[in-house]
């Protein structure tokens, strides 16, 4: 570490002001305060800092994001040579690689781009590179379909970056989640990379599925009215799907580190999951001969990226309600529109992402009644002395 | 009066609406139709003709009849001349380019309703001469045009893969041949219009800082 320290320290007089490579000025600063915490002090204003700045809650985010990756990684592998019919004879070793061989490209490439992005942003403005991407960058594979191809990996998170976040000034000021903006894309885009049968488990050109093999998610065999997963399967996260987001377990164990940790907010997860309970037992009483209807109201929970979305999209602290009584309203909403569009909207599978960009549109929004409310209530007190 | 046809202060008419006071990216008018008739190029450039043609001849129209139009009831002189001068392109259009025509359907006939043309009429024409109303109307027009051209060939080449109809993108390299590419649903649609003018209104305005509004 000691060399890196002085690596950094020897080459700062190059990029100062006038220097000959001042034109990579952020990039120095922006290595520099991430493997180092910044030597600058506050010139004016606050003066004492929590020691918890972007880049520490940046890394706890992507740390709780680990056990859903290493979880997905595992799983792509499984449903591979499940598909193939050679489960048994290959080795949880066997799995595990065929999955990082899958899965690292895309989060290799994800980084790259909007990292790119926003090293040139930065270096265009002047200013810092914020550390916003750390966490879309991880976020963006996880939600992706394993066989997406990279090429447009690059482009969705390109979209995102240029248009989710630098047009409106950053990090910080985006209005909608960037990495749900780059699968949204995705998904109006190219469709039939996005949705249907033949995406979600890793096929090379060469291998034959076996007779049984369909490649459909839970939800979309429910949607076509038969049920055919069981729950245990659907919490441990054996089952087709986004690359992280099959795993209610291994998003649970993110999520305790998110609130003990206090970066996530457990308020818009217990009220995104209370949405979602609310509008699946609504169902259950009006289900009549419908399946989808009928399905028990916890199971929601367990399939498709409701609890992915809960945990890790839902509760973005800048595009997310803002007050505390707002957070509850929003993420009771959030799960009340995912199981909503879920069931009831035969065009989309999926309604945990277009819920959470409906619900993020709307926050801010929730955020001025909420605000408004509390002053009537606070104005009603104060007595007008004459 | 002893002005040249050409002289500085006329060419200014007709460039200027081209870029610092572009009816679309500046004064963001008549967005409606630019979103609608770009998905391909081929009707946004007809669609371009048809409003150069509306707007330069309606413009001195009202420039001849500016002193003989009684001030109150001038809208409806205006709207008269437009909808006639539009129904005329609307059959011409028919007559020859039948199939362009299906494809832009109703919005050849609200040409009437956008409001660069009234906005010219009510600013310019009424008190100018005809030539100047002329080449105002033209600039105008083409200012309009230029943006709906560049957002149609955009919408086109990533949207179907070709431009002005002709194929651009090989066969071969579709998924569906085995190949990788695949087209951008996204882009026929009226949102990825909004977003392209929108990214011509950023490099404009970022070329050009006087622009930005505070």
């Amino acid at each position: 570490m000691e060399f890196l320290k002085k690596f950094f320290e020897r080459t700062e007089p190059y990029v100062e002001k006038g220097a000959r490579f001042h034109w990579l000025h952020s990039v120095h600063n922006g290595f520099f305060t991430f493997l180092f915490v910044p030597k600058t002090t506050s010139a004016s204003g606050t003066h004492i800092h929590d020691y918890l700045d972007l880049k520490r809650t940046m890394t706890i985010v992507v740390l709780a994001l680990v056990p859903a990756l290493l979880f997905g990684i595992y799983n792509t592998g499984f449903q591979h040579f499940k598909a193939i019919g050679e489960l048994e004879s290959s080795g949880f070793m066997q799995l595990f690689f065929y999955g990082l061989l899958k899965v690292l490209p895309i989060i290799i490439v994800s980084y790259i781009t909007g990292l790119g992005i926003e090293f040139i942003f930065a270096q265009i403005r002047g200013h810092e590179i914020n550390e916003g991407f750390l966490v879309s960058g991880m976020l963006i594979p996880l939600i992706m379909p394993v066989e997406t191809p990279l090429w447009m990996i690059a482009i969705s998170t390109a979209f995102a970056v240029i248009l989710g976040k630098e047009v409106f000034g950053g990090t910080g000021m985006n209005i909608w989640n960037p990495s749900l903006l780059a699968r949204a894309f995705l998904f109006f885009a190219y469709p039939s990379q996005m949705s249907g049968n033949s995406v979600w488990v890793a096929l090379g050109k060469n291998d034959q599925a076996i007779d049984s093999f369909t490649g459909a998610t839970p939800m979309a065999d429910a949607a076509a009215g038969n049920i055919n997963f069981s729950p245990a399967d659907a919490f441990f996260g054996f089952i087709p799907g986004s690359v992280g987001e099959t795993s209610t377990l291994a998003i649970i164990l993110g999520a305790i580190l998110l609130i003990v940790t206090g970066i996530g907010s457990w308020k818009i997860m217990l009220s995104t999951v209370a949405g979602g309970v609310a509008m699946g037992i609504v169902l259950n009483i009006f289900a009549g001969t419908n399946i989808y209807m009928a399905l028990p109201f916890w199971q929601h929970l367990i399939i498709g990226g409701f609890a992915f979305g809960a945990i890790f999209m839902a509760t973005d602290p800048v595009s997310a309600a803002q007050t505390e009584k707002g957070k509850w309203i929003y993420g009771f909403l959030t799960g009340i529109l995912a199981i909503l569009i879920r069931v009831l909207n035969p065009a989309y599978p999926e309604g945990m992402m277009l819920a959470i960009l409906i619900m993020n549109t709307f926050a801010p929004t929730i955020d001025y009644y909420v605000v408004q409310g509390h002053i009537k209530r606070r104005m009603k007190k104060v007595k007008i002395s004459v | 009066m002893s002005d040249p046809l050409f002289s500085n202060k006329n060419l200014k008419l007709l460039t200027e609406p081209l870029g610092k006071s572009n009816p679309i990216t500046v004064q963001v008018l008549g967005i409606c139709s630019a979103l609608a008739v770009t998905a391909q190029l081929k009707p946004a450039l007809v669609m371009t003709l048809s409003v150069i043609a509306v707007l330069a001849l309606s413009n001195v129209i009202i420039s001849l009849l500016r002193n003989t139009i009684p001030n109150r009831i001038r809208i409806i002189v205006q709207l008269v001349i437009i909808a006639s001068l539009v129904i005329l392109v609307d059959q011409i259009l028919k007559a020859f380019v039948y199939d362009v025509s299906k494809q832009l359907s109703v919005f050849v006939g609200l040409i009437i309703t956008n409001c660069i043309i009234m906005g010219r009429l009510e600013a310019f024409a009424l008190g100018n001469r005809p030539w100047q109303s002329f080449l105002d109307g033209v600039g105008n027009a083409a200012g309009y045009g230029w943006i709906l051209i560049v957002v149609g060939f955009v919408r086109e080449l990533f949207g179907s893969g070709s431009i002005y109809g002709y194929r651009v993108i090989p066969d071969s390299w579709y998924m569906t041949n085995g190949g990788f590419y695949e087209n951008n649903g996204m882009m026929i649609l009226p949102p990825m219009a909004l977003i392209t003018v929108g990214i011509i209104i950023w490099i404009q305005r970022s070329r050009n800082r006087e622009l930005i509004e505070n």
